[in-house]
């Protein structure tokens, strides 16, 4: 049985889980439009491939990656491009991004897919390939490019391949669902990842409370996978904090897991790599939550792209000014005013909650509440002080980038202080005074390479032009001939002291 | 769209500044009961007057200031100040002693400084020491066992000019002993006498004993509640005991029991309600620690050794000019920094 170790920090939420943990996922039909926006993942957005009006096929590449840290989209379904722009997409800091349009035809006809005969037998680096080939970013939230890490695991030893479905936050059940309806796909997938990032062990890690989903996959591990229960409390599903969890040990400050010999995906995603290897599926579709105040809170599987108004109508919910929603967990999602965005890879919950009037902020009174919940250790009050300040160097130092956002330190302040709100700027704008602050630094180097270089240059013209006698002033020609005038005279008189003055000698020439 | 007005978390634990405050005012009313109980309802009429005030005088700074009165009287922060200066402050100080501390407390040391958590000292502490600077005569007639009437309170606090308050009044037990140790007298010699009114009761001084033990209740529910955190009591608690512990194993019959000074004069009230003040309180947990004993330890050096029977108010608010340095030496190290 495997230790676990406990990590600082942390709050007991109430999960409100068994709204939707124990119902079948619904499949969604298909939606009049979709938008499949070009960067639903961390990295680079993807270069689109297809033109407006062309006609696709499910699963077909409409757009290809741009650079190593980027994954290829694809069409959800059959149907025609029929717009390439700006839409609404659920993204915390622009409202609209590129999109693809597309209109289904109905038939939901699959593109020429294939499977991968026996992926044991394969590379790992070709399993690699075709993972990020078929799109797959995390499903976990923050949307890391799948190969990325795969990558990483394949040029580290990898000890430990962590698979996580400690789903933490309130609400949210749709890797539970997941697992409890495919948990051979999960299980095989996790074999597959295993092979190939070539990791000695392997751990699926659920929470205490997944009773149904840890029944499923108990079922199907062997002795070459570990199934592990967590303690329930959030954020115990953070990449960070469950490693400290299962292994305890720590991912050091501005660092991988890897760097600690750790590879951690989501459950979805390696129900996604079992897709990928066995059918050579892509990444068209995904299970989210949707909650709150609908008629009928249940899971979805949605085609990615589907707007979150007709996964709403599908619960029987029609949107009204009265209620917020929330795409993604009461702790850590995105509020939107309308919903009129698509589901993307990363998309795991739509929560319909009563807009309350927003309390006011009030001034801090250095209770020191928010330090005791910080999974990160962090300082949340004195990075509130500098963030406020605008001091870039403090902030650093200390840690505003292992900030990972989790809203504890904000659930708790009694002055209720949207802390994670500051710090969200306040890491924007330290990027953004650092790209400057290197564009400085790079038109400082730029201005002196050109320094250097037009003075080689006419150091180098003035070495060819100084053997040409004819180029010579007339006034420089004078000085030299002055000046041996006057070390001869020198000479002149070294040799015959005796000699009257200059001026005979003068004449004697 | 994105509603850029609602960041996450979109839930909150329902704690608010005000809550907190209100649970600090549940937790005082034991001891207050008690106080009033033993000693006549004076120190009611104190909170009542000194709330009034507070309230007012805040309404007015605010104004001025140009804050949002409305939101900014619901934090509770004013009314536990004007609490904690009413229990502080002798039950028979004239009302104008108690507007004066009170205006010095809401004006000069919480407004000055910048309003709620900007401001250096406690305003309560700091309104308590400038009125026992100013009116010492006052401020130095503590009433005696055993209870007297609300007439007789009344009579004191708006003095019509005729009736003296000393018919009331007796010494307490941190002033009998401070008195006759100064001419000479043994500890078991002062205690031994059991004269009308009481001084000394069980362990520390009669009746105040039990205050300080409803206190010490009243501290142990704000504990359990989450509204302060263990270090500051317990360090103060502990910065008394191990100060006053070797002078009383010196010599007994010239120094008090670290247990009579745990249960006398304002020792309880200091340690779970006015050190764990956040906001003129250290906010590191090793910073509290060090803040906390540095208080109790200041405690037993005045009240053996300054010019007071109690030495409560200094020990906080010389504590207070300590806080941030405490806070700069003591700044956990950032996770993962050498």
């Amino acid at each position: 049985m495997r230790e676990l170790h406990e990590f600082p920090g942390g709050l007991l939420l109430e999960p409100h889980k068994e709204i939707t943990d124990q119902k079948m996922s619904i499949l969604h039909p298909l939606p009049a439009r979709m938008f499949l926006p070009l960067q639903q993942h961390i990295g680079l957005p993807a270069v689109p491939a297809v033109k407006i009006g062309d006609k696709v096929l499910k699963g077909q590449i409409i757009a290809r990656p741009d650079g190593y840290v980027s994954v290829p989209v694809h069409a959800s379904t059959s149907g025609t491009i029929t717009d390439i722009g700006d839409y609404p997409v659920p993204n915390p800091t622009i409202s609209k991004a590129p999109c693809i349009v597309l209109e289904p035809d109905g038939n939901d006809a699959w593109f020429d897919i294939e499977p991968t005969e026996e992926y044991d037998r394969a590379e790992p680096a070709k399993l690699q390939e075709l993972i990020r080939d078929c799109g797959i970013a995390g499903l976990g939230g923050a949307g890391f490019p799948a190969h990325v890490k795969l990558m990483e695991g394949v040029e580290n030893a990898v000890d430990t391949l962590i698979i996580n479905g400690v789903e933490c936050e309130p609400h949210i059940t749709c890797d539970d669902r997941l697992i409890q309806e495919k948990a051979s796909y999960v299980v095989s997938g996790a074999r597959m990842i295993r092979h190939a990032v070539q990791a000695r062990h392997c751990v699926i890690a659920v929470e205490d409370d997944m009773d149904l989903a840890y029944d499923a996959l108990a079922g199907l591990v062997d002795d070459d996978l570990e199934l592990v229960r967590v303690p329930v409390r959030y954020p115990a599903g953070g990449e960070k904090q469950l490693i400290r969890t299962l292994t305890g040990k720590d991912v050091p400050s501005g660092g991988l897991p890897i760097h600690i010999g750790i590879v951690i995906h989501n459950v979805a995603t390696a129900a996604a790599v079992y897709r990928a290897v066995t059918r050579g599926e892509p990444i068209v579709s995904r299970y989210i939550t949707v909650t709150g105040k609908v008629d009928n809170p249940v899971n979805l599987q949605v085609l990615i792209g589907t707007p979150v108004e007709d996964c709403l109508a599908t619960c029987g919910y029609r949107h009204s000014e009265d209620n917020k929603v929330i795409i993604g967990g009461p702790m850590m999602g995105l509020r939107v005013t309308s919903p009129n965005m698509p589901v993307i890879k990363t998309t795991n919950c739509i929560i319909i909650e009563e807009n309350a009037p927003a309390r006011p902020e009030m001034p801090c009174i250095r209770c020191g509440d928010c330090a005791d919940v910080c999974p990160e250790l962090l300082l949340p009050q004195q990075l509130y002080w500098f963030a406020a300040a605008g001091d870039s160097d403090r902030l650093r130092e200390y840690r505003l980038f292992d900030c990972i956002e989790c809203g504890c330190c904000a659930y708790v302040c009694p002055s209720r202080i949207p802390l994670v709100h500051y710090y969200r700027r306040a890491k924007s704008q330290v990027v953004l005074e650092e790209q400057q602050g290197n564009e400085a630094a790079a038109a400082r180097q730029r201005f002196n390479r050109k320094t250097d270089r037009l003075r080689i240059e006419a150091d180098t013209s003035r070495q060819r032009r100084a053997p040409g006698p004819e180029q010579d002033t007339r006034a420089e020609k004078k000085a030299y001939v002055e000046e041996a005038l006057v070390r001869t005279r020198a000479k002149r008189r070294q040799q015959s002291p005796g000699d009257g003055d200059a001026g005979q000698t003068d004449t004697d020439d | 769209m994105i509603d850029r007005t609602g960041s996450s978390p979109h839930w909150h634990d329902g704690r608010s500044v005000g809550t907190v405050m209100a649970d600090v005012c549940i937790a005082l009313v034991p001891g207050l009961i008690c106080y009033a109980w033993l000693f006549g309802p004076g120190v009611l009429i104190q909170c009542a007057l000194a709330v009034c005030f507070a309230l007012l005088l805040e309404f007015a700074v605010l104004r001025l200031r140009g804050r949002d009165p409305a939101l900014f009287l619901r934090d509770g922060s004013v009314t536990v100040t004007a609490l904690l200066f009413a229990v502080s402050i002798t039950p028979l100080a004239p009302w104008w002693v108690c507007l004066c501390g009170i205006a010095f407390a809401v004006i000069i040391a919480k407004h000055a400084f910048g309003g709620i958590g900007c401001n250096l000292f406690n305003p309560a502490m700091a309104g308590y020491v400038f009125v026992l600077a100013c009116f010492p005569v006052q401020m130095n007639t503590w009433p005696a066992l055993p209870a007297h009437g609300i007439g007789a309170s009344l009579d004191s606090i708006f003095p019509m000019g005729t009736t003296a308050p000393d018919m009331l009044s007796g010494a307490t037990a941190l002033d009998e002993l401070k008195n006759r140790l100064e001419l000479m007298e043994m500890v078991s010699e002062i205690k031994s006498e059991t004269g009308t009114p009481m001084i000394f009761g069980y362990v520390a001084g009669a009746g105040w004993e039990w205050i300080n033990f409803l206190y010490l209740l009243g501290g142990i529910y704000l504990l359990a509640r989450g509204v302060i955190k263990w270090h500051i009591p317990v360090a103060v608690l502990a910065g008394v005991v191990l100060v006053s512990l070797p002078f009383y194993l010196y010599d007994p019959e010239v120094h008090a029991s670290p247990l009579f000074h745990l249960f006398s004069g304002g020792t309880m009230l200091c340690a779970f309600f006015i050190a764990t003040d956040p906001v003129t309180a250290s906010t590191t947990w090793p910073g509290r620690l060090i803040y906390g004993v540095l208080i109790g330890a200041l405690v037993i050096l005045l009240r053996g050794w300054g010019a007071y029977p109690d030495g409560v108010a200094f020990a906080v608010l010389l504590a207070n000019v300590f806080v941030p340095l405490i806070d700069l030496l003591t700044r956990p190290k950032v996770f993962g920094e050498q």
